[in-house]
Formats: structure tokens, sequence, C-alpha cells
């Protein structure tokens, strides 16, 4: 294609994302960069109906003239990245220089509410994604191999998760998980305990919302093999058969090349789902054991009451640069793939 | 049921038919947009409001969701802004006030001091920042006939009275798990803190000052007596918020619990429930802790606000309409769904708890500027403790430097 047909080819695409995409994110950055105006407080006294008690208010008029002079607050520089809230840099040396052991001082790391969170994330993103490439090829595979009567079925009994509002589907294995209910109350029967609950370990809660995670990803997952096992050409696979390879061999050797540019779509697109877990823990009421760096962004809007958009401004950015870092090596690849192809 | 909800309605329509005639609107033909929490008691403030003065305006909307809370400064700050009141609590008005969203009612209640008692007034530094009407606090649930039968006698009045039944109850084999409090991680944990700490005689910042002081020895009695009854409660406890708890109750799965007032109506009723349960709960003051004489609880109000970016004839006709609605007729039509704090309510046996909290001198929820932070740091630090990973001083320390660092980008502190 000319270059010129290109450019207008995707001007209407490339203007919508830097309308919705680029300038939200540089405004992100921008407000990431102040904190608020310090508050001119005053002390007074509330009284009402339980009777009278000192208090503190804030003089929004002081404040309003601050707001005027300086609309975005008072330049923090990286400051909100580097605080006990995020990246924590003093933290992090204070438990490197008190601590005796590596095992202590990683404890006193996780205590950080930012590490903890992308200690998460990070295995959610590492269990989740390979799981779901491999059952995801498996189940096509299999479907695949089915005889045509029954391949319709299996398709639509396959997809059926991810028809699910994320939302929805964790809120009903939640209940299931209950120890009233049905996942629950078997579990606590086969292992004889009846107090084991899997909301009360966080071992149990990380399983369950890693298997809540390929649940609801598989279908993507297959959908993609599956229709990219309709593409492997007909003679590789005769050839490979006269040449006495087996079903398995054929499928390593054969089938798994031909979809390699769809496993590094799919990787792409599922290391970008995964790593903003989010929605399962609200739902699961996994705060307690599991946070995520979506979940951190989702309490800083919203727990406070005034919300702190610098920190939910920091975790946001921190949030796209890991996410790119840890896409890079599939981009990598498939740049190289392209260059390779268009020489 | 359906019959009786027809005829509750038809007599409340009819009280409000009668009662419009006398209700005084202020300037007619104004647009009156109410924001509001979702429950029965807010409804029916609400409903009064429009039966009253909704044929005097040119406009009556009232929204009642249950993110009032997350939507109101947004829809606050635009001039005229999106609503013309908020019926709001003690927490969320320095939610307003902190942004000045909210107008001084001074020469409102000057010209409509006829309709409102005094003492409902929620006055901050001489001005009239709200207009109560009702109180909520938590309180004690106890089934009586389960601390009967596993031999302790009356009611618990302290904790550590709660904590010698729980043992008594778990040790008659009724019940393993015989608490139920309100600990989901979040808010809900951080306010069974607030509670507990109050108790002790605690404060949260050093007077005058947004400078955090609860890692002391009262926040650490605070998370002792909060793991004790932990011990007792379901397993499940670090995801039981209020729908949860009161669902334990009604199954006849607790025998002690520390819930809002505001459910005991819905426990009481007969829905939901069996008779067993029903008959044998009973409401009464939260309990004190560790020697101390005040119950356990924070004191909620829920209360009328006027917003600041509207005009005054809006800012008027709004509070009239409200206003209108605090009436005798209106607390006779909805008694029980609320504890109100106005003419003609008579306490019946769902409001025992509440106001025996509040006669034992509870203290309010603080209405402090940066509360809503520290209630935020406390929500999510202090889960690693209940769960065993870390001590009562720790999580303390976690909670001040978490606060620290928001209060400090929030401009609190330097």
């Amino acid at each position: 294609m000319k270059h010129r047909t290109f450019f207008w080819f995707i001007l209407p695409t490339l203007s919508a994302m830097i309308l919705f995409i680029a300038l939200p994110i540089v405004s992100v950055f921008v407000q990431s960069l102040f904190v608020e105006h310090e508050q001119v407080l005053l002390v007074s006294e509330s009284c009402g109906p339980f009777g009278c008690s000192p208090t503190t208010t804030v003089d929004t008029e002081a404040t309003a003239k601050l707001q005027a002079e300086q609309p975005l607050g008072r330049f923090n520089g990286l400051g909100t990245y580097i605080n006990r809230s995020h990246l924590a840099f003093a933290e992090i040396g204070e438990a490197w220089a008190n601590s005796d052991s590596l095992g202590d001082f990683w404890a006193q790391v996780y205590n950080l509410p930012f590490y903890s969170a992308l200690t998460f994330t990070m295995a959610y993103t590492f269990i989740v994604t390979p799981l779901v490439l491999a059952l995801g090829l498996a189940i096509a595979v299999g479907v695949n191999n089915l005889p045509r009567a029954l391949k319709g079925v299996a398709i639509f009994i396959s997809l059926l998760p991810f028809l699910v509002t994320p939302l929805v589907g964790s809120l009903i294995l939640f209940w299931m998980v209950d120890s009233d209910g049905v996942i629950g109350a078997t579990i606590q029967r086969i292992f004889n305990d009846p107090s084991l609950s899997l909301k009360a370990s966080t071992a149990l809660t990380w399983t369950m919302l890693m298997v809540y995670g390929v649940w609801h990803t598989l279908p993507f997952s297959f959908i993609t093999f599956y229709a990219g096992l309709q593409t492997v050409p007909d003679d590789t696979m005769e050839a490979a058969q006269i040449d006495g390879a087996t079903k398995w061999q054929r499928l390593i050797h054969v089938i798994v090349p031909h979809l390699m540019p769809l496993v590094s779509f799919v990787t792409l697109m599922l290391i970008m789902d995964n790593f903003r877990v989010f929605e399962p823990i609200v739902s699961f009421k996994a705060e307690a054991h599991a946070q995520s760096l979506s979940w951190i962004i989702y309490n800083d809007l919203r727990e406070s009451g005034n919300p702190l958009y610098a920190s939910a401004g920091a975790t946001s950015l921190i949030t796209i640069i890991l996410a790119v870092i840890l896409m890079s090596p599939v981009l990598v690849r498939t740049w190289r793939d392209f260059t390779r192809k268009s020489h | 049921m359906f019959l009786r909800k027809i005829a509750t309605a038809t007599a409340f329509v009819g009280l409000m038919g009668s009662a419009a005639y006398a209700a005084n609107c202020g300037p007619e033909g104004q647009s009156i947009r109410i924001l509001a929490s979702d429950f029965p008691a807010i409804h029916a403030v609400a409903g009064a409001a429009e039966t009253n003065c909704g044929g005097a305006a040119a406009e009556f909307n009232t929204n009642h969701t249950t993110e009032a809370r997350s939507i109101m400064n947004a829809a606050l700050t635009p001039n005229p802004s999106e609503y013309t009141s908020v019926i709001l609590a003690n927490s969320t008005l320095t939610q307003l006030m902190n942004d000045g969203l909210v107008r001084p009612l001074n020469d409102l209640v000057e010209k409509y001091k006829d309709s409102i008692p005094p003492n409902l007034l929620i006055t901050i530094d001489g001005n009239v920042m709200a207009v109560a009407f009702m109180a909520n606090s938590q309180h004690l649930f106890s089934r009586k006939d389960i601390l009967e039968q596993a031999g302790f006698e009356g009611i618990p009045a302290t904790y550590e009275e709660v904590l010698e039944a729980a043992e008594k109850i778990r040790a008659a084999g009724i019940m393993e798990h015989p608490i139920a409090l309100n600990l989901q991680t979040g808010w809900n944990l951080a306010e069974v803190f607030n509670m507990i700490y109050l108790g002790h005689g605690g404060e949260f910042f050093v007077p005058g000052s947004a400078e955090p002081s609860i890692n002391n020895e009262k926040g650490v009695a605070a998370l002792e007596v909060m793991k004790a009854l932990a011990e007792y409660a379901h397993p499940d406890h670090l995801t039981h918020a209020s729908n949860e708890t009161q669902g334990l109750w009604e199954s006849g799965q607790a025998a002690l619990a520390v819930m809002w007032g505001s459910r005991g109506a819905p426990i009481l009723d007969d829905e939901g429930s069996t008779e067993e349960v029903t008959s044998n709960t009973v409401l009464s003051a939260a309990p004190t802790v560790g020697g101390g004489s005040i119950p356990s609880a924070t004191l909620w109000w829920d209360g009328i606000t006027i917003a600041s970016n509207v005009s005054d004839e809006e800012a008027e006709a709004t509070f009239a309409a409200l206003i209108s609605a605090l009436t005798p007729e209106m607390v006779a039509a909805n008694n029980d769904d609320a504890v109100w704090l106005l003419e003609g309510f008579q306490p019946g046996p769902a409001a025992a708890g509440v106001a025996e909290t509040v006669k034992g001198g509870a203290k309010p929820y603080p209405m402090i500027p940066q509360i809503g932070l520290l209630h935020a740091a406390l929500g999510a630090e202090l889960a690693d403790f209940l769960k065993g990973d870390e001590s009562a001083e720790q999580a303390l320390a976690d909670v001040e430097a978490a606060y620290r660092t928001s209060a400090k980008e929030a401009g609190f502190l330097k």
C-alpha cells in the first residue's frame, strides 16, 4: 500500500485513538504530578441532636482562592510515584536496612499496598495466561475432532462463560463457594471440616480467583484457536501422516507452529486482560486476601470520599508501563515476524 | 401482606393530602431536585415532600441511589448544580463541606423556624449546615432463648460479657460461631474499629490538627477486642456486611450481633425469618468495653442539606418542601422505618437499641474533614491483623502511615 493511501486509511482510527486514548493518558499523567492545595483548617464547634463537640472545618473561601491561583494544585513532581502507596522507595530502603534475612525483607515489602497488589496481579497474569492458552488449544483440538453433528452444541457450550458479565459470573461463583453454597458445602463434606472456608484463607482465595479467571477467559482462546485450526492445510497434514507422524507429533510439529501468530495474538490479549484483573476481587469480596493494581485505583477514587486523583493517576501510569514491559517480548517477536515476511 | 401495603399506602396518601393544605411551600414554580440514599425512611421523607409541594413546584425529581455518596460531589460542583438538595449523613456532610458545596441555612431556618425543632439543627461554627430528622447507630442484638439455654443470665452489657456469653454458647454446643459483626474489609471493618475505639475513649486525631493519634494502647485494646470477637464469628467474617449479618441472624445462625439500628425493623418483621428467631430477638444498647461508661457505637443522623450552586429561590423552595415533610403525620405513617428525631415518634421494639445507645451517651461519628481518609486507611490496613498476619501495633502503624500518605496528597498534612 502507498504511504499516502495508508495515511488516509488509518486517519479516522488514528484520530480517535489520539483523542480517546493518548490525550487522556497525557492528562492523567499531568494530574498525577500535582497534589491538592494545603487545606486551610479552622477550629470550630459542631452541634447536633447528640450534643456539641469541637471539630475542624475546611476554610472553603481560602481554599477556593488557592484553587483559582493554581487550578491543578501544588506541583509535586514524581513525589506521588515514590510515596508509600506506590513505589515506596524510602520504605523499601528502610526495610532493606532493618531486615536480617531475605524473608524478613520480603515480608516488609509485601506489607506495602502497592507491592502486595503487584504480587497478586503478576501471579494472576502468569498463572492464568498459560493455563488459558494450553486449555484453549486443547479444547479447540478436541472440538475440531468431534463428529460434525456435535460440533455446534460443543462450541455453544464452550462459549457460555464468555457470555456471562464478569461481575455477574463472579457473583454467582461467590455464592456457590459460600459455606452454605453448593461448592463450599461439598468441599466441607469431602474434607470433613465444617469450618473450612474458601473465603477465609489467602491461598484458597487466590486459587478461587484464578480458577474463575481461567473459566471466564477460556472461550476467547478456544474460539480463536478453533478458527485457526480451520486454516491448517490438508496437504501438510497428509504429508506428515505419510511420514509416519503420530497424532501427538502432528499437533506439536505441524499444528502449533502453524498457529504461532495466533498464539502471539491471544497471549497479548490475555496479558492485557489479566493484568487489569478487577471485577472478581470486588464480587468475591476478596480485598482482605488479594488486591490488584486496578483495585487500588478504584479504591483511591472511591473510598476516602474526596477522590485521590494523583494517587489513582500514578497507579494507572505504573500499570500501563508494567503492562507494556510484560507484553514487549511478544511485541518484539511479532515485529520480527513482520519484518522478515516483508523482505 | 399486599392488602396491608395498599392500606398503608392509602392511609399515607390520605394523611399527606390533608397536610397539603397546611404546607408552606415557599416560592412557587421552582425546580426541586433531590439526591438521596435508597432506604425506606428517606423514601418516606422525599415522598411526603413531593406530595406536599410537588404541585407548587415546576419540577420535582428525586434520585434515590445507593451510590449517592460517590456521585454527590461531582453532581453539586457545576453551577447550577444537578441537585438542589442532598439528603445525607454525618460523614457525607463533611465530604460536601470540604468542597464548599452546601450552603449555610441560617436565613432559611429563621424563616421556617416554626416547623423546625431547634435540637435538629446541625450547626458548625454557628452556621446551620443541615437539619437532621432521623438517627441511626450500631447496637447489640441478642437471642434471649439461646443465652438462657447456654446459662447466661440477662443481656450482655459489655463486650467482655458478650465474649463470655459466646464462650458459653460454644461450650454448650449450641453454636460454633454465635457472634455476627459487619467485618467486611473496607468501610465496614474500619467502622467496627471506630466504634470499639470510641468505646475505649479514644481520639482519632491530635485535637485541632490532622495528625493521627490511633497508634496507642486504646487502639491496641480495640483491636484485641475485635480479634477476640472474630474468633467467635463465622469464618467468612471478612466478607460480611449488613446484608450478610442480617441473613445469618434471620436464619438463626447467630445469637449475638452488633448491627445497624436500621436493621432492627426488617429483622423483627414477619418476613425472612422464623417466629422462633423474631420473638426471641432482643435489641439493646451497644455494649461498653474495657471498663468504659459509654456504649461502643458511633451515632449517625440523616438530614437535609441545600446545595450552594443553585438560585436562592430554588434553595428556599427545596428547603420548604423538605421541611414540610417532617410532620407527625409522616412519622406516624412510617413509624417503624427509622428512629425518627421528630415529634410524634412512638419508639417501638425496633428502635429500642438505638434509643438506649443514644441515652447511654455514645459518641457521634466525628464530623472532621479528614476523617474519610483515616476511615479508608483503617479499612485497607486492619484486615492483615484480623487474619493473624501482623501484630496490632504494626497494623496501627500501617494505618497511620497509609493515612499520612493520602492526607499529604489531599493537603491536610505537610
